[in-house]
């Protein structure tokens, strides 16, 4: 009894995780070999990566995506985790009634579907375009500003401040910080952990943001690496081997910053519903 | 006495300004990129005309989201997802959790690692790939037919019936690890000594699971539970880059019918803004269903 349940144990896990894998190594597989070979289901690895990254760089502006991308979502997560943060500690640490009524408010803003806030979101952006293009249509900051502030990493932050010792708060004040000092000197460099773990979600959901940037991007040069890719899916006679090698690399930063900080990011995951 | 007084209420008021300026700019930005949307999208829902020219109906396009078929599909699409999935998800992630939680195990760190995985794709690129996977050639067919599980393949995107299951088990596929997490960190929080104490009065594995377990994550299950149901009601990204909505608007999503009619066809912004609010008001109404249930077995 007590061994047949093992068995089962192992064998069930086992099959989750060949089929939690099995996707990402075809991806890999099929970045190596030719359309035609992809579309037969060959699973072994083939010669053509190097023509395949060839092609994908010809056809596409990938370079382009890849740094568009890359300073959208760095620059997101710097101003995320630095307004959340602020503010997950000015709501903990200078409590007041009126204060948590306004935290509250903004809870309800995670109820909120981005599908309804879309078409005003994009009615506002095309509003100030003529204006002040910088902040318009087809512009980072349209794409950044919307997606930077989210209650979830206000509360986060929150959750996390109460864990703070608020002995050392005293200490700075006595030493006489001012309280902006206690926060960049004191709290910041003693809440690493946190940081990081708020750091990985936020850059992870910015560089894989798809229906806002498809709305509010327009011109080719703008692209991100989502964009990228579900173009090259859609067309006619899509080439197999070049779209899985952009998939590759487009996952690459994200697995890498999951297995480089794996128990950050859990850990993180987790403070968020304690 | 007085002076006193009158120092701490300055720093009363110094301090409660400090408090403001820590949260001034997340709330200025919440309210400018949420609360003040929402008020332009409930203004806009009574508005009607293409593009930028337009002008109050009154209640038309409620009138018209009620007689509308193709709004009823998205509709009826997103509760089968939501009705199907959300269970099957939940109680999976739920029962690798409890497996995965016994300290015995070997390989646990592998095996965590590994259904955590698809976390980490993008919605738009692990779309793709299913796509592929799932193609009248795929690889999936191809191998169901070797091993003789199936005669002939499954139109698994452009038949109706199969192009919904294929949705749920992307999405599946996509999130049960994410769940899992939330019930592996709760149950490590249960003092072992509980169970401990079930083993010695003789409880089964199966009743310790439904009589201890079960209840002891009840806040989290029902915080994945809402997440889920608000995420299936948002599907977007995977029905758009798996099957477009086809074939025949059968896997269409609301989320997916908004974008359409605002940047898909002629832009017609009031109608999708009333569109969106239904989606608004589903989730208030789910999500106190849910509080409601989970809160009268306590």
């Amino acid at each position: 009894m007590k061994k047949s349940k093992r068995i089962f144990t192992y064998v069930f896990l086992s099959i989750a995780s060949i089929i939690s894998i099995f996707p990402f190594l075809w991806m890999v597989v099929s970045a190596t070999n030719k359309s035609v070979d992809v579309t037969k289901g060959r699973l072994l690895p083939g010669s053509h990566l190097i023509q395949n990254f060839k092609n994908l760089l010809d056809t596409t502006d990938l370079g382009t995506a890849l740094w568009n991308s890359a300073k959208i979502s760095v620059i997101t997560t710097v101003l995320a985790i630095i307004i959340a943060s602020l503010a997950g500690y000015g709501f903990e640490i200078f409590r007041s009634k009126v204060k948590d009524a306004v935290f509250n408010v903004l809870l309800l803003s995670m109820m909120i579907p981005f599908a309804a806030l879309m078409v005003p979101l994009y009615r506002m952006f095309a509003d100030v375009s003529n204006a002040a293009p910088f902040f318009g249509i087809d512009s980072k900051a349209a794409v950044m500003l919307p997606t930077v502030t989210t209650a979830f990493l206000i509360f986060f932050f929150r959750q996390s401040s109460k864990m703070f010792p608020k002995d050392m708060i005293e200490a700075g004040r006595i030493d006489g910080l001012s309280e902006i000092g206690i926060f960049f000197r004191i709290f910041m460099p003693t809440m690493k952990t946190t940081y990081a773990a708020a750091g990985i979600i936020t850059f992870m959901s910015s560089w894989n943001n798809y229906l806002w940037p498809l709305i509010v991007l327009q011109s080719p040069q703008q692209k991100t690496i989502p964009l990228l890719i579900s173009n090259l899916g859609s067309g006619y006679a899509p080439d197999y081997g070049i779209i899985m090698l952009a998939i590759v690399i487009a996952t690459l930063p994200t697995a890498l910053v999951f297995f480089l900080m794996q128990k950050h990011f859990v850990a993180g995951m987790m403070g968020s519903v304690k | 006495m007085l002076k006193t007084e009158r120092q701490g209420a300055s720093i009363r008021a110094k301090n409660a300004f400090t408090g403001w300026s820590f949260i001034l700019i997340a709330v200025l930005m919440i309210a400018a990129f949420y609360f003040y949307p929402m008020i332009q999208a409930l203004i806009l829902s009574f508005k009607t005309g293409r593009g930028i020219n337009l002008s109050y109906t009154g209640w038309s396009n409620y009138e018209r989201l009620l007689t509308d078929k193709t709004f009823f599909t998205a509709l009826k699409n997103t509760f089968i997802y939501l009705i199907v999935q959300v269970p099957i998800m939940i109680i999976l992630a739920l029962f690798i959790s409890v497996l995965l939680n016994d300290s015995n195990l070997k390989f646990r760190g592998f095996f965590r690692t590994a259904i955590f995985l698809p976390c980490v794709t993008s919605l738009v690129a692990y779309s793709v790939v299913f796509k592929y996977l799932f193609g009248t050639s795929g690889l999936i067919n191809t191998m169901l037919m070797k091993l003789s599980i199936i005669g002939a393949p499954i139109e698994w995107i452009t038949d109706p019936f199969w192009a919904k299951i294929t949705i749920i088990i992307a999405i599946t596929w996509r999130w049960t690890g994410y769940n899992m997490i939330f019930y592996l960190s709760a149950l490590q929080n249960i003092d072992s000594s509980i169970y401990e104490a079930a083993r010695i009065d003789g409880a089964s594995s199966v009743k310790q699971f439904f009589k201890i377990t079960i209840p002891m994550l009840k806040p989290i299950i029902l915080f994945t539970s809402i997440t889920s149901t608000i995420g299936t009601l948002q599907l977007f990204d995977e029905v758009l880059n798996i099957t477009k909505g086809g074939p025949g608007n059968s896997t269409l999503s609301i989320s997916q019918y908004i974008y359409n009619l605002s940047f898909k066809y002629t832009a017609d912004f009031g109608y999708a803004a009333t569109v969106s609010y239904s989606i608004v008001i589903i989730i208030i109404v789910l999500s106190l269903i849910q509080f409601r249930v989970a809160g009268d077995r306590k």
